[in-house]
Order: C-alpha cells, then sequence, then structure tokens
C-alpha cells in the first residue's frame, strides 16, 4: 500500500473507531462532553489524514493525482477475481471530496459543543456517536472501490440521515420528518441497486477501475443500458432531492442546525451529484439519460428557487437553496461537463455549510427559526452577520467569492453542452437565488428597528405567517434583543474557518483562473465572453431587488405578491408535490390494498371455505359408514375376504 | 370316507358359526359362533393329519384346543364384567365406536 492509500485508511477508519468506541465504551457515551471531545479528536485526525493523502498523492494540488487503491477481497468470485472487494480508491476527486467531508464533519462537531449545550449528557454522546457513524459512512461512500460497497455506504448514510434528523425524537414533526427522508430516499434506492444490479448483468464486474476501462475501450453493450444508468440517477436524484423526490430536504430541517449543515447542505445530499460525476464516462454512453438529469436539473433549482422565496423559516430558506444548488449541479452533469457539477460541489459544501451554521448562530441566540421573529441583528451579532454575509454572497456568484467561479462554470457547461432552456432556467434562478438569500439578510440582520417599522406600517398587519412579503408588529419582533449576542468561541471558529475558506477560495481562482485538472477548461472555452457579466448582473440585480423590497421598502413586497399571487399561493403550496404524493399514495397504493384485501378475503378465501365445507360434508356422508358395532365390521370383513376368494379364484 | 366329506362339513360348521357371530344379538351366542369356527378349523387340521399321515395336524390341533379354552374363558370374562358397567350383553348396545 502506498502513503496516500494508507492516509486515506486512516482517515476512514478514525471516525469508525470514534464510533465503535462510542457505541460500546457506554459511560463514556453517558459522559456527555469527554465523548464528544474524543469525537471531535477523531474527526480532526481523519482531517489530518486526508490532508496528508492528498497532499502526498497531489505534491500540494500541482500534479495530478494517480489513483491508488487499497482492496481487500470480500466475495469471492470466479477466475481468482474477487467478485466484490471492500477499500479505498483514492484519486483526485475522492481526495478532494475526503478533504470537504473530514471539514465539514470535523468543524461541524466541534460547533455542536456550543449548539447543543443544553443537550442533557446520554443526548449528547448518542449525538456525537452517530455523527462519527456518519463521518466513517460518507467516507466509505467517497472512497469506495465499487458500486457495491457505494451501496453499503449509501444506506449507511440514509440511516445516519434518519438518525439524525429524528434525534429530538420526542418531537413528532422531527420523528415524521425523519420517516420522510428515510422512505423518499429509500425510493431512490431501490432505483439505484436495480441499476447497479443490471450493470452487473451487463458488464459482470461492480468495480469502478476495470468498469472504466470497459466504457473507455466500448467494451459495454450500450442496448438496454439506459435502464442501469437511469436506476443509478434515481438512487442519486432521491438522496440529491431532485424533483420530484426533494420533498423530504426541507422537512428534514426539523433535526439539529449542525446536522443540517453537515448531511443536509455539504456532504451527504451531495452524494448523488458525487456518484454522477464518479461515473460520468458510464453516463457519457448514455446520452438520453444525461439529457433528463439535466432537465430535472434545470426544473428543480428554479423550482426550489422560487419556494425559497416564500419560507418564514430561515433554515427552509436554506433547504429549498440547497435544493436549488443541487439542481445546478445535476444540470451541468446532465450537460456532459460532470467536473464543473463537482467543482460546485466542493465550493458549496463550504459556503452552504458556512451558511447553515451561521443560521445555527442566530437561532440558537433568538430561540426561534422564524424571519418574523428576528431583524436588526447586525448589531447584536456582528460576527455572525459578516459570516453570513460572505455566505450568502459566496452563494449568489459574487465575484471574488467561492461560488463566483463555479457557478460560471456551470453556466458555461449548461450553455455549451447544448442546453439553451436549461440555461434560462438557471439564470432566473441565479436571480432568485440572490434575491431569496439578501431577503433573509435583510429581514433577519438589518431590519429597520420596530419603532420604524410601526411607523411605515400602518396599520400592523395581522396575519403575520402570509408568505413572502410580511409586516413586523410590536409584539412578535426582536422580543428579548438584550439577551441576542454573538456565538461562543468554539461555534464562532468554525464559522470563521469557513467564510475564511470561502473568500479564499473565491480569491484562489480569481487569480489562478482554474481548478487545475478537474474543472472542464472546454466549457469555458465555448462559453460566450457575455456570461460572466450576464451572470454578475443577474446577481446584483437579485440583491437589488431584495433591498428595494426589504430593506427601502421602495417596492412594498405586499403589492409584488399581489401581482405574482398565483405563483405565490402555489409555491406557498410547495407547488402541490407533497399533496400530489398523498393524492397518489391515497388513490393508487390504498386502492391497490383494498383490491387486494377484497381479493384476499372473498376470492382466495372463498375457494378455501368451500373447500372446506366440502370435505365437512363429505365427512358426515362418510362417517355412517362406523357404526361402531362389531358385527357390522365382522360383516365387511367376511365380505370382503369371500370377494378376495372368488376375485383370486378366478385369477 | 373321502377328504371331501371332512372339508364340507368344516366348512359347514364354519359358516353357521360365521352366521352365527354376524346376527346373533346376544355376545355370549357371538361367542359360541367364535367357538363353532375354531372347531371347524380342528376338524380341517385332523382330516388332512389323517389323510396325509402327518402328526403334525394333530399336535396343532392339541394346541388349538387349549388355546380355544383359553379364549372362552376370556371372552366370557370380557362379557361379565361388560354387563357389570354397561348393564348389558346386547351387541347392538355396545357401540362406543360409532363415528
Amino acid at each position: 500500500m502506498t502513503n496516500v492509500a494508507v492516509h486515506a485508511l486512516i482517515a476512514l477508519l478514525l471516525p469508525a473507531f470514534s464510533f465503535l468506541v462510542l457505541a460500546i465504551v457506554a459511560p463514556l457515551r453517558r459522559a456527555g462532553r469527554p465523548a464528544a471531545w474524543f469525537s471531535i479528536l477523531c474527526a480532526a485526525g481523519a482531517l489530518a489524514a486526508a490532508l496528508i493523502a492528498w497532499n502526498h498523492g497531489t505534491d500540494m494540488g500541482r500534479a495530478v493525482m494517480t489513483p491508488e487503491r487499497a482492496l481487500a477481497a470480500w466475495l469471492p468470485g470466479a477466475a481468482d477475481r474477487p467478485l466484490a472487494s471492500v477499500g479505498v480508491l483514492v484519486d483526485g476527486d475522492s481526495s478532494r471530496m475526503l478533504i470537504l467531508v473530514a471539514l465539514v464533519a470535523f468543524l461541524v462537531q466541534l460547533y455542536s459543543i456550543g449548539y447543543l449545550s443544553d443537550e442533557p449528557r446520554r443526548g449528547l454522546g448518542r449525538y456525537y456517536a452517530y455523527q462519527s457513524l456518519f463521518a466513517f459512512s460518507m467516507m466509505g461512500l467517497v472512497l469506495a472501490p465499487n458500486f457495491l460497497q457505494l451501496f453499503i455506504c449509501w444506506e449507511l448514510v440514509g440511516l445516519c440521515s434518519y438518525l439524525l434528523i429524528g434525534f429530538w425524537y420526542w418531537k413528532p414533526e422531527a420523528a415524521q420528518a425523519a420517516l420522510k427522508a428515510f422512505w423518499v430516499t429509500k425510493a431512490g434506492d431501490v432505483g439505484l441497486l436495480i441499476g447497479i444490479v443490471l450493470l452487473w448483468q451487463h458488464t459482470g464486474t461492480f468495480d469502478f477501475a476495470t468498469l472504466q476501462t470497459m466504457a473507455q475501450s466500448a467494451a459495454i453493450p450500450v442496448a438496454g443500458l439506459s435502464v442501469a444508468t437511469f436506476g443509478i440517477y434515481l438512487g442519486a436524484m432521491g438522496k440529491s432531492a431532485q424533483f420530484p423526490l426533494h420533498i423530504w430536504l426541507p422537512d428534514a430541517m426539523e433535526g439539529p442546525t449542525p446536522v443540517s449543515a453537515l448531511i443536509h447542505a455539504a456532504t451527504m445530499v451531495t452524494a448523488g451529484v458525487y456518484l454522477l460525476h464518479r461515473t460520468s464516462w458510464l453516463f457519457a454512453l448514455t446520452p438520453d439519460v444525461l439529457a433528463i438529469v439535466a432537465w430535472i436539473g434545470a426544473i428543480t433549482a428554479l423550482m426550489a428557487a422560487v419556494l425559497a422565496c416564500v419560507q418564514e423559516d430561515i433554515k427552509r430558506v436554506l433547504a429549498y437553496s440547497t435544493v436549488s444548488q443541487l439542481g445546478y449541479m445535476m444540470t451541468a452533469i446532465g450537460a456532459g461537463f460532470s467536473a464543473a457539477g463537482f467543482f460546485h460541489l466542493l465550493t458549496h459544501g463550504v459556503f452552504k455549510a458556512l451558511l447553515f451554521l451561521g443560521a445555527g448562530a442566530v437561532i440558537h441566540a433568538v430561540h426561534s427559526n422564524d424571519l418574523a421573529r428576528m431583524g436588526h441583528l447586525a448589531r447584536r451579532m456582528p460576527q455572525t452577520m459578516i459570516v453570513f454575509v460572505i455566505g450568502t454572497l459566496s452563494l449568489a456568484g459574487i465575484p471574488l467569492f467561492g461560488g463566483f467561479a463555479s457557478k460560471e462554470e456551470i453556466l458555461g457547461a449548461v450553455w455549451a453542452g447544448g442546453f439553451p432552456i436549461p440555461f434560462a432556467l438557471l439564470l432566473i434562478a441565479a436571480f432568485l437565488t440572490a434575491f431569496y438569500m439578501f431577503r433573509v439578510i435583510f429581514l433577519a440582520f438589518f431590519r429597520a428597528t420596530p419603532e420604524q417599522d410601526a411607523q411605515t406600517m400602518a396599520p400592523p398587519v395581522t396575519t403575520e405567517h402570509g408568505g413572502g412579503a410580511h409586516a413586523a408588529t410590536h409584539d412578535v419582533t426582536v422580543v428579548d434583543v438584550l439577551h441576542v449576542h454573538d456565538p461562543p468561541f468554539v461555534m464562532a471558529a468554525p464559522l470563521w474557518i469557513l467564510a475564511l475558506l470561502s473568500m479564499a477560495v473565491g480569491l484562489y481562482f480569481a487569480l489562478e483562473g482554474r481548478l487545475e485538472a478537474t474543472a472542464a477548461p472546454v466549457a469555458d472555452a465555448a462559453a460566450p465572453a457575455w456570461l460572466t457579466p450576464a451572470a454578475v448582473l443577474v446577481a446584483v440585480a437579485g440583491m437589488a431587488t431584495a433591498w428595494l423590497m426589504y430593506q427601502r421598502r421602495t417596492i412594498d413586497p405586499e403589492r409584488v405578491a399581489g401581482v405574482l399571487a398565483p405563483i405565490r399561493r402555489a409555491a406557498l403550496a410547495r407547488f402541490w408535490i407533497d399533496d400530489l404524493f398523498e393524492g397518489t399514495y391515497r388513490i393508487a397504493v390504498l386502492g391497490f390494498s383494498r383490491l387486494v384485501g377484497w381479493i384476499d378475503r372473498y376470492l382466495v378465501d372463498g375457494v378455501l371455505n368451500v373447500v372446506s365445507a366440502e370435505t365437512l360434508e363429505t365427512g358426515d356422508v362418510l362417517r355412517k359408514l362406523q357404526t361402531g358395532r362389531a358385527q357390522d365390521y365382522v360383516y365387511g370383513i367376511a365380505v370382503g375376504l369371500l370377494a378376495l376368494v372368488i376375485w383370486m379364484g378366478l385369477a | 370316507m373321502q377328504l371331501q366329506v371332512f372339508l364340507i362339513l368344516a366348512a359347514t360348521l364354519f359358516s353357521i358359526g360365521l352366521f352365527g357371530v354376524m346376527t346373533r344379538r346376544n355376545t355370549i351366542g357371538i361367542l359360541l359362533g367364535i367357538e363353532l369356527m375354531l372347531n371347524a378349523v380342528n376338524i380341517n387340521l385332523i382330516a388332512f393329519a389323517r389323510f396325509r399321515g402327518d402328526i403334525v395336524g394333530m399336535v396343532f390341533s392339541v394346541f388349538t384346543i387349549c388355546i380355544t379354552v383359553a379364549e372362552a374363558a376370556l371372552g366370557l370374562a370380557i362379557v361379565i364384567l361388560l354387563f357389570r358397567i354397561r348393564r348389558t350383553v346386547i351387541a347392538d348396545h355396545l357401540d362406543l365406536l360409532k363415528g
């Protein structure tokens, strides 16, 4: 084993070790804080190992990494080649993704110490055990050398997501959200499993490297391959919250905010994008499936952006924003430039984790998710405000910030891939992204004080949860403003690290141009010159609109809402997609169940009842032969014997 | 005399015994029928022994007679016990095995 593979293995196994220790050593787990620090230590070790692995492999990012593998045979196969193996496959993509996972996992675990400071000791230990398990599963997924290990880890991260969404399991919404997340992603996972098995049937192997060689030498039969790739895409669709399986992600916000930052923004939900990027050589063989990926990605991006504009819950805005950004990545992959999508995955992981952790700091201070209960926080929480604005600028795609380069890359890729309509959808979504994020900023941090509000907004609006536009009244706004303050050091440090990273990434790409080998220079070359100005212009326009509507109040949000009433009503109903699923369930599943129930009750049971009744009746007739009188039996014996004798005599 | 004569006698006796077993309503009568059938067998054994010059048949019939005696004693004992329990020896009433 090479140095790189060894360090990747260490990074993978440290969280597993931490989970096992926390799971087995009950006193440590129940101690709470010691368990937390133990888990954080392991996560820090994993981050260090991941960085060393990347450093060794790429010589500080200067060289292209040669794939390194460390495998152990697992399932025996024909001809001395194992059917499946477990281990790590470290290459340029997986080492970068590994760093992202380890980094965000470490920072989130550190942050959680502060965020969950009110949690009872046992709960804290349980939380960190789950966190460690998640870090292990996610790294296992990232480093998986074949589809089988990937699928196992895929399910494991789903389980961790379920456990952590339902961490406050006594809250009915949290328990339901956990179940919903599990079921909806599971629906996609069935497709993934079918896809993997079909692919195995086609090629006889699960191994990525073998498959890639086969794909590049055109050794994979293309006929029927679309079904397999579409199945794999279904898995990615469920995990990466693509329309119409995105419905679980907003509900998943019932979990603790650091969990949302780690699992539902930076890492797990991007697993689908990662999978598609990892197998892009396979998807390249089925362009029709790729077109579906692109269209659904663009639709998801726009739809989620519209939904984000009407949310009143700060975490839900971020959740829909995540869905929208995942749509961006998927569109780029669908356009054939998966590297652009992967690039956005990495930058998005950093700044979206930052935004979630920033929102967590606000929620921790205000004790509410509701934007209506926030306002004018900039004075009380200046640090949080600064990092949140950095994250927002990154997300909006403002030059010199993290998301700018990758977003532009995606837009260029989609244009170059020949998808003008998805490109337009993405451009509208970019406008909305800037708009809804700055809406949050103005509402939460910069809104005029309640006194000024009361002067401008007369009479006070009573329907508080009306939708996109809303008025602040005295009783709900900034109630205990005196207690609101910046978070403690353990929470502030991860925020600053992520904020500086977002800036550093942006500056690096502004200076260096591209992310060395992974970025797609092809996409850039084909992109027209007006693309960058257009993207920036759209983002600035979104910012300006939000400023005019929520800060200056030159445009009355209520009037805008009135003009866009149909869209707003649809968005408030989440485009009826949840209702559609429920209706489908009621009509299709329950109807089918009733039909099956009827068949079972009347047809199957009927046949059995008739058979049993007939048997009873026959028995009733035959029982009369058994008189119980010995003489009748003697009679029978005699007649029988006589018959026997006669028969033998004749024969 | 010929062997057939004895065989016909034995067959007649057997049939009479069987008829008694099947038709008598009294349990004692049935036992008597059984005795007749057994003795028909004895006649057969002795007749064959006599005409074939084989002494074994005769020895065998002595055994049969002994066993018949034991059987008759046992049967009568059963009938007496039956009468004590059920207060009847009519075979038609002894139908506990009726299905």
